[in-house]
């Protein structure tokens, strides 16, 4: 460590400045010449400590800091290191505890902003210099700032009642903490609930997810509110105003009992409507239930196919049957507002649509189905009670289970799904087992990195599940030899092997990647939070933050954030809980002082600002006939300051002047 | 080296014209591209300066007229994509501004591509990468804009006129 | 001579209208007379250069000095006005700001001197003659005619001399005149560098303050020869590009009690760098549209930025002048 403690030198009523800039191992000094940067800071007017350091996030890097303060009297600090996303934090508690109010201190990005992402030394030196500069020349100008508390309603919001929304809103209500779960559908449950084994131990789904569906209902400080959507957001962390449509189900959901008597006096005797829950494969009432456990266990009726909803000319022979008179025509939808401190988002996936890939034949050819459609058929409570027939009512001989459909593909979604390798493993056990069909299964490569999945994947190379590696090139019932007749092809090519093969099989199972649900866009936009390219949620940072976002107080937990399977979907619901609780239970958050304020004597009224705000923090005094800013519902974007026509509105930390200092500084070569 | 020699290319000798881009990205979407890019470990031009500031909505002309008259030869200003301002709507307020300073610049003869405004979000590393690189090509073609120099080539006049008028004075205060 | 207090008043690039706000003092301006001599005012009394170069250095207790400064004459008189005050008082916007004459600044001066002398259709000059410091012409005794030089750029006094005091407007009201005279006679002034009218921007003592709502959103602009100008109603709101918000106050809202806008002569605030970015990033921010091509659509109906925008600060635009890049 080499220490260029600027010997004497003055400052000429500049406030005293000691300089750090971190090696980072050789991740910053390896492309970046530090010890030059060091020497450069310490000619800077102001700066009478200026020091390179292998590690300045290690404790003995905060305590020089800390150590310096005293020791200098130092009256500002600039680090250069990382992102200050990752450590701004650390540095102003080590000023802080070096007795200098935290926001005496400005970061400088030259490890994510030019030792990572530039080759040239000299070039990636000369940026560090002039960002150095900058953060220098600015930091003189900072003020003591405040950061504010505000208090944190204990109260949470789940949004989405799949496994993910299940396990995060008991293990918040197990906390105590009151909870909210909104979701969308009907019952609980979501995708895991139309499973019917999971792997790799092929536990039955509904006998592990149900008792957790009912715990949901049951517990005391879990409201549960299904087929019911939220619509709006407002506030910030800590107070957050929801607006919840229910959706009119008319059926009072406190009389119902789910005897579903009214289903079968229905005036519809046949079943004609195709039951989503079972993939279209059966027929549902336009009252109806989807599925035995279905959490509430209340009917619902389906406002576009029943007659009465539509016409109001029914004999409304469900209502007779009612001994409860649960059913309710004349229910409307509500909006409901809900106050909240924290929301974990867990709305969860949809599978990929097969017709986007029409080679593989999904919808022309009926032997062909997705993956969740044979869960459906290999479940006992499905539409064939657990047979293995195709749509047209014959038993499989042969059955090729296609992998990788909508995943690691150019021309659809270039992700692995993470599950399909496996849930095709499962798939082709269970259709064996069920059909005694010979199964081929089609994969690229096998992908079985979870604790016993390799070793579940071992159990069907030995229960004599054929794998013909290659991604096949398409599904056709074009017969070339006599046994390819009546039969749908597979062609592929082996890459083991080495030729391309023709597989006649009588069923294909498409194994379907998982994506974004159709209306994520909206839905985030809705909580504020981002998304990838490919349009699952954002996290915060994939490795150290992966279930916060950058909207503080909202946590993502499940498939919406990318694709995973119930075991890693249930950790990460775990582990946005414990984060909204960790919130909840220090009952305050601490908020960016990066607010802005009316300057109230330069203030001339004239309102240009009060239209900006999104958060209507800004209001007009009609006495003072000057704007006034609300602090704490400002959430510190800035707009109104760029915008005041007379320079009279100041962002805390972005003040105009500060920002002026730093264009100076990277451009004063 | 010092600091009033030319910066370097990636990958070659020092040599030539280099851009000085001064950058304002946003806190939540830009500035987090720039991070991953940086996670990533994609490799850009070096020619580029990140400011920070919480929202693209917060960028005020006078920046840009700011860093142009203080030796930038090109202002890059990053924001979140359309409807997904973290502040709502701090973009759309970005967006009709510049929309004018792109005009006016040319108005002040500064060619357009000297100018760009884009929404590149916290995922987008890539374009991070892409936008600065292709914009430092081009204002590379456009050459120096050193409105510095040019400004004190301009005050020249006064000085000539000193010359030949009063010799003997102290230079103006400007 | 008499012990009371010298003063000179001087104009550069100028219509005159500064000059003509001094006499504006009306009776007032007696009472200036009384209390100081006048050594220079070339609008009024016949002084000559080398009157006030035979004065001992800072003899003048002040000069306030009118109009931009665009020509090498006008650069010599500023020069030695300073030399010869005590304080120099920047008077009007085109010595603060650059004024109307810093539009120049636009175009190049080989731009501007080739369309006045050659191009113009009305012109009849088939040598092609210029004005200018090489001699064009002589005199009947033979002796050679030469003019001061034009300069490329239009500057504001500062940009020349070391200015005391501003006193903005177009041209400065009596008002604030006053107030200033009365403060550099009675030694109060506040410290250098001061714009004297108050800080703060001029809706401030409009009267049609109160009628401007507080969900403007603006979604055409308007000139005031397309339009019945409502006389209560903020003309901002009415679609009027009135620039009163960015604009410094001490007019008493003369422009707009007079149904138009405010055009921004009082020049900015002290917190704002560059007028005319500032106007961008304030009242486009409340523009009607989000789309690039509907906005496009309304700013198509600002009438002419740079002129608008710049009108009286040209030479204190941070760009300064049409660049030629």
């Amino acid at each position: 460590m080499a220490d260029n403690t600027g010997n004497g030198q003055k400052t000429n009523g500049l406030p005293r400045i000691g300089f750090y800039i971190c090696h980072c191992g050789s991740n910053i000094a390896g492309i970046i010449d530090v010890v030059a940067v060091a020497k450069f800071a310490e000619t800077l007017p102001g700066v009478v400590v200026s020091r390179e350091y292998k590690y300045m996030c290690s404790d003995p890097g905060q305590e020089l800091i800390a150590q310096d303060i005293k020791e200098h009297k130092l009256e500002r600090i600039v680090v250069a290191s990382c992102s200050p996303n990752l450590h701004e934090e650390t540095f102003r508690k080590a000023a802080q505890k070096g007795g200098l109010n935290p926001f005496y201190f400005q970061m400088v990005n030259i490890r994510e902003h030019a030792s990572w992402v530039h080759e040239n030394k000299a070039a990636a030196t000369l940026k560090a210099k002039d960002l150095c500069r900058a953060a220098i020349y600015r930091v003189r100008l900072h003020k003591a700032l405040e950061k504010r508390r505000v208090p944190v309603n204990p109260d949470v919001l789940v949004v989405g009642g799949g496994i993910a929304g299940i396990h995060a809103a008991l293990t918040l209500a197990n906390a105590g903490k009151k909870v909210t779960l909104v979701e969308r559908e009907a019952t609980i449950g979501g995708h895991m609930a139309m499973f019917d084994k999971t792997f790799p131990t092929l536990d039955c789904a509904a006998c592990i997810l149900t008792p957790k569906m009912s715990a949901v209902k049951s517990h005391p400080n879990i409201t549960l509110w299904t087929y019911s959507e939220v619509e709006k957001v407002d506030g910030y962390v800590g107070s957050y105003e929801v607006t919840v449509k229910r959706k009119p189900r008319y059926i009072k959901e406190d009389l119902c009992v789910g005897c579903m008597e009214c289903i079968e006096a229905c005036v519809f005797k046949e079943a004609k409507v195709p039951d989503a829950f079972n993939q279209g494969l059966s027929k549902r009432r336009p009252i109806y239930i989807d599925f035995p456990q279905a959490t509430p266990k209340v009917v619902v009726i389906d406002p576009a196919t029943c007659i009465n909803v539509k016409t109001g000319k029914c004999k409304k022979t469900c209502v007779e049957a009612c001994d409860r008179d649960a059913i309710d025509f004349t229910q409307k939808e509500e909006k409901v507002q809900l106050k909240v401190g924290t929301i974990v988002l867990a709305t969860g996936f949809k599978p990929f649509d097969p017709k986007k890939s029409p080679h593989y034949g999904y919808g022309k050819y009926p032997g062909v189905f997705t993956a969740l459609e044979i869960e459906r058929l290999v479940n006992a409570s499905g539409p064939t009670s657990g047979e293995v027939l195709t749509r047209d009512g014959r038993h499989p001989k042969a059955v090729g289970i296609i992998h990788c459909v909508g995943s690691r593909d150019e021309k659809t979604n270039k992700w692995c799904s993470r599950v399909c390798c496996m849930y095709s493993l499962k798939l082709a056990h269970l259709i064996k087992e069920h059909s005694g069909a010979e199964v081929y299964n089609f994969y690229i490569d096998m992908r079985a990195p979870g604790k016993a999945y390799e070793e579940f994947y071992e159990k069907l190379l030995s229960e004599g599940v054929h794998f013909i590696r290659g991604r096949v090139a398409e599904v056709t019932d074009w017969a070339m030899t006599k046994e390819e007749e009546g039969k749908l092809v597979l062609r592929v090519e082996d890459t083991l092997a080495g030729f391309v093969r023709r597989v006649p099989v009588d069923m294909v199972v498409l194994a379907t990647g998982l994506v974004p649900q159709s209306d994520a866009g909206d839905v985030r936009r809705v909580f504020n939070i981002g998304c990838g390219k490919e349009g699952f949620f954002q996290e915060r940072h994939p490795k150290l933050a992966p279930v916060n976002t950058f909207t503080d107080g909202v946590f993502i937990a499940g498939a919406c954030q990318a694709p995973k399977d119930i075991p890693d979907t249930v950790a990460q619901a775990g582990a946005a809980a414990a984060e909204a609780l960790a919130l909840v239970d220090a009952g305050f958050v601490e908020l960016e002082p990066n607010t802005s304020y009316v300057l109230e004597e330069e203030c001339c009224g004239c309102k240009n600002c009060i239209p900006l705000c999104p958060y209507t923090a800004i209001s007009f005094d009609e006495t003072k006939k000057k704007a006034d800013i609300n602090e704490v519902l400002c959430k510190g974007c800035g707009v109104c300051a760029a915008a005041c026509p007379s320079g009279s509105i100041v962002q805390n930390l972005f003040e105009d002047a500060e920002i002026y200092s730093e264009i100076e500084g990277v451009l004063a070569r | 080296m010092s600091e009033k020699q030319m910066q370097p290319t990636e990958g070659s000798k020092p040599k030539g014209f280099e851009p000085q881009i001064v950058a304002f990205f946003c806190n939540w979407c830009t500035y987090t591209a720039a991070d991953l890019a940086g996670v990533s470990r994609m490799k850009y031009a070096p020619n580029v300066r990140i400011i920070r500031v919480m929202c693209s909505g917060r960028v005020d002309p006078q920046f840009i007229m700011k860093a142009f008259a203080q030796g930038a030869d090109g202002v890059l200003i990053g924001g979140c994509h359309p409807g997904d301002c973290h502040y709502s709507t701090g973009n759309y307020k970005c967006l009709r501004r510049m929309r004018m300073v792109q005009r006016i610049l040319q108005r002040f003869g500064l060619q357009k591509e000297r100018f760009r405004l884009e929404w590149i979000s916290g995922a987008e590393g890539d374009r991070v990468r892409a936008v600065v690189n292709e914009m430092v090509e081009q204002v590379r073609k456009l050459g120096p804009l050193d409105l510095p120099g040019k400004m004190k080539k301009l005050d020249e006049e006064l000085a000539e006129h000193e010359m030949h008028v009063e010799p003997a004075r102290e230079a103006a205060h400007v | 001579m008499s012990e009371k207090p010298k003063v000179a008043f001087y104009w550069c690039a100028a219509c005159g209208g500064c000059d003509e706000a001094v006499v504006d003092l009306a009776e007032g301006i007696l009472d200036v007379v009384a209390a100081v001599d006048i050594v220079l005012w070339p609008v009024a009394m016949d002084f000559k250069k080398a009157d006030i170069e035979a004065r001992p250095d800072k003899s003048i207790l002040v000069s306030f000095i009118n109009g931009s400064i665009r020509s090498s004459e006008q650069v010599e008189w500023v020069r030695l006005l300073r030399k010869k005050s005590q304080l120099v008082i920047s008077f009007g916007t085109c010595a603060g700001g650059g004024g109307i004459p810093a539009l120049a600044n636009e175009f190049s001066r080989e731009e501007i001197l080739k369309y006045v002398y050659e191009t113009c259709p009305s012109n009849v000059n088939e040598s092609k003659v210029r004005p200018g410091p090489t001699p064009v012409a002589h005199n009947g005794d033979g002796s050679a005619l030469t003019l001061p030089e034009l300069h490329e750029q239009v500057r504001s006094l500062d940009q020349v001399v070391a200015v005391d005091y501003y006193l903005p407007g177009c041209p400065p009201t009596p008002k604030i005149i006053a107030a200033a005279v009365g403060a550099l006679l009675s030694g109060k002034m506040p410290p250098p560098g001061t714009v004297l009218s108050p800080d703060k921007a001029l809706c401030d003592e409009c009267r049609r303050k109160d009628s401007k709502p507080a969900d403007l959103s603006l979604a055409e602009f308007k000139r005031p020869h397309q339009m019945h100008i409502d006389p209560e109603k903020c003309l901002l709101a009415q679609g009027l590009l009135c620039m009163g918000g960015s604009t410094r106050s001490g007019c008493e809202a003369l422009c707009p009690e007079g149904n138009m806008p405010c055009t921004g002569c009082f020049g900015p605030t002290s917190r704002v760098r560059d007028k005319g970015a500032k106007v961008v990033s304030a009242i486009l921010s409340n523009i009607a549209a989000d789309e690039p091509e509907a906005i496009d659509k309304i700013l198509d109906t600002f009438p002419d930025p740079v002129g608008t925008l710049y009108r009286y600060g040209f030479s204190k635009a941070m760009l300064r002048r049409k660049q030629d890049d």
